[in-house]
């Protein structure tokens, strides 16, 4: 579907400096997500044997299921999302103004508060915290670091939209709603810099104006090259 | 049109709309995966199909809900296309470009919802977005212009939002839903940096909410922002977490949750652009 094809175009500028290994997973990720397919990967049994990435099965973190399940996939997103920008925050790349310095302060305080929110929230029921690889980041490179954003961006937005109706409880869906619009607010904004007026080009919305909504399983593999602790995500509801 | 007889039907929610969905789902799921495999410019139709399938006996409630965004979408795709037709008003070049960009969106929203609700469809309103004159410059100061939107975009993002429960767990019509409220955010992230480029009363205006009403422009908009300023979420007060350094500020926490706006509080918005 095309919301697949989107997702895999936007990772296209990252994978410029990802390893070849990371490459081919990506284009395993691209046939697996191309159609009906997609569905085999329920089992999350496809990366099983890879070692530079998450392995979906086994003794790794057991995300419960459930709307824990997609609770925990949320809080790995923000996790995710917030150990990047703390780095991208820390390390400005070179000619970050004040303006970019301000924004990306507020944008990493903003993942901090989802993180630690969903945390707290899932108390006893938390994955631990993740180790991430961003060895493929050039932090001090702005073009590298606001590519890597608006992947992040984009993705967290549409695995929002895409986990929205499998969320029961009702009160966990406004909560996915909440963060999910600044979310958008993020992504619009990181693409302006990047290219002013492409906050929502044609790679992200479609002819009916629809924003990207992927999968779980699709939203996991394209994060699995940064992820290197092991999940277990048996038994999170995915389609 | 009344407005309130669909804030009506909204609200009057069967409390037994979700037993009767559930048995449904698999003839959802089956539809879904055939879509995958029909072309994209088909899914309307067949989205259309299984509205009429799956929610043959209780059409009203999500038709509300698609009617009262179909409302919004009507006003924002108008205000657009007037805004970017009027001569003088948008500066050309890359503020040009994102009016057409946003206002080609908002008239693919009303497409997409017309085609989706078909019969059911309420019709367009008659709008007047000088609202009675409080807002006279409207199409012909492009501050104003921006502002107005920048409210619209917001009270947008809140309206549909605060529809989500009642679309719980349907896969079709909640996804919609969801697909076009980050469209709506992206649009106010970029009217935000807009107006921030304008300098004067939105020189301090960032992509994201700040508090309550960080418009720059007034107790005008105060509705559209009441209730953006909360800072506890499920009984976790941001504030009490801990950021880099000490704990989150009272910013990031309003800044990193957008709030829901309830269908009255909205259509009390909305209706005074409706003639």
């Amino acid at each position: 579907m095309k919301e697949t094809t989107s997702t895999n175009e936007s990772l296209a500028t990252v994978d410029q400096q990802l390893s070849s290994k990371q490459l081919q997973r990506r284009n395993f990720l691209k046939l697996a997500g191309a159609g009906a397919a997609g569905v085999a990967f329920l089992g999350m049994v496809g990366c099983s044997k890879d070692d530079d990435g998450p392995d979906q099965g086994g003794d790794g973190l057991y995300f419960g299921s459930g709307d824990i399940a997609i609770l925990n996939y949320a809080y790995a997103l923000e996790q995710l999302e917030a150990a990047f920008y703390i780095e991208v925050a820390n390390k400005p790349y070179s000619g970050m103004s004040d303006w970019e310095k301000m924004l990306f302060t507020d944008i990493r305080d903003h993942e901090i508060a989802h993180r630690e929110f969903f945390k707290a929230a899932l108390g006893t029921n938390a994955i631990s915290n993740l180790e991430f690889n961003f060895g493929a980041v050039n932090f001090s490179n702005r073009d590298n670091v606001l590519a890597t954003a608006k992947t992040f961006e984009d993705l967290g937005v549409s695995a929002y939209n895409g986990a929205g109706w499998l969320i029961k409880d009702v009160a966990y869906l406004g909560l996915a709603g909440k963060i999910v619009s600044v979310e958008a607010r993020h992504a619009a904004l990181v693409r302006d810099l990047i290219s002013n007026g492409s906050f929502a080009n044609s790679e992200v919305i479609d002819s009916n104006g629809l924003d990207v909504a992927n999968s779980p399983t699709v939203v996991l593999q394209a994060a699995a090259p940064f992820i290197k602790s092991k999940v277990d995500v048996r038994d999170l509801p995915t389609y | 049109m009344n407005l309130f007889n669909i804030f009506d039907s909204i609200t009057q929610v069967d409390p037994e709309f979700n037993e009767r969905v559930s048995p449904r789902r698999d003839a959802i799921r089956n539809m879904m995966s055939f879509g995958k495999k029909v072309s994209l410019a088909a899914m309307p139709f067949v989205m259309s199909d299984l509205f009429s399938r799956a929610y043959g006996q209780t059409p009203t409630d999500v038709n509300g809900v698609l009617n009262y965004a179909l409302t919004l979408e009507y006003l924002e795709a108008e205000y657009y296309t007037i805004g970017a037709s009027t001569a003088g008003l948008v500066p050309t070049g890359p503020a040009a470009g994102a009016i057409a960009t946003i206002r080609d969106h908002e008239n693919a929203h009303v497409a997409f919802l017309k085609q989706v609700l078909g019969n059911a469809a309420v019709a367009k309103p008659t709008f007047d977005f000088t609202a009675g004159g409080a807002f006279a410059n409207v199409f012909s100061n492009y501050d104003t212009f921006l502002a107005l939107a920048q409210a619209f975009e917001d009270t947008g993002v809140r309206a549909y939002k605060g529809q989500a429960g009642i679309l719980k767990g349907n896969r079709v019509v909640l996804t919609a839903a969801l697909q076009i409220h980050s469209v709506e955010a992206r649009h106010a992230s970029h009217i935000r940096q807009m107006r921030r480029a304008r300098g004067g009363a939105a020189a301090n205006q960032k992509p994201w909410i700040t508090g309550a009403n960080d418009s720059g422009i007034g107790a005008a908009v105060d509705p559209v922002y009441a209730g953006e300023d909360l800072k506890v979420q499920a009984g976790v007060d941001i504030t009490t977490l801990n950021g880099v350094s000490g704990k989150l500020s009272a910013d990031a926490a309003t800044q990193s949750f957008d709030e829901p706006l309830a269908a009255p509080a909205v259509l009390d918005i909305a209706k005074l652009f409706i003639r």
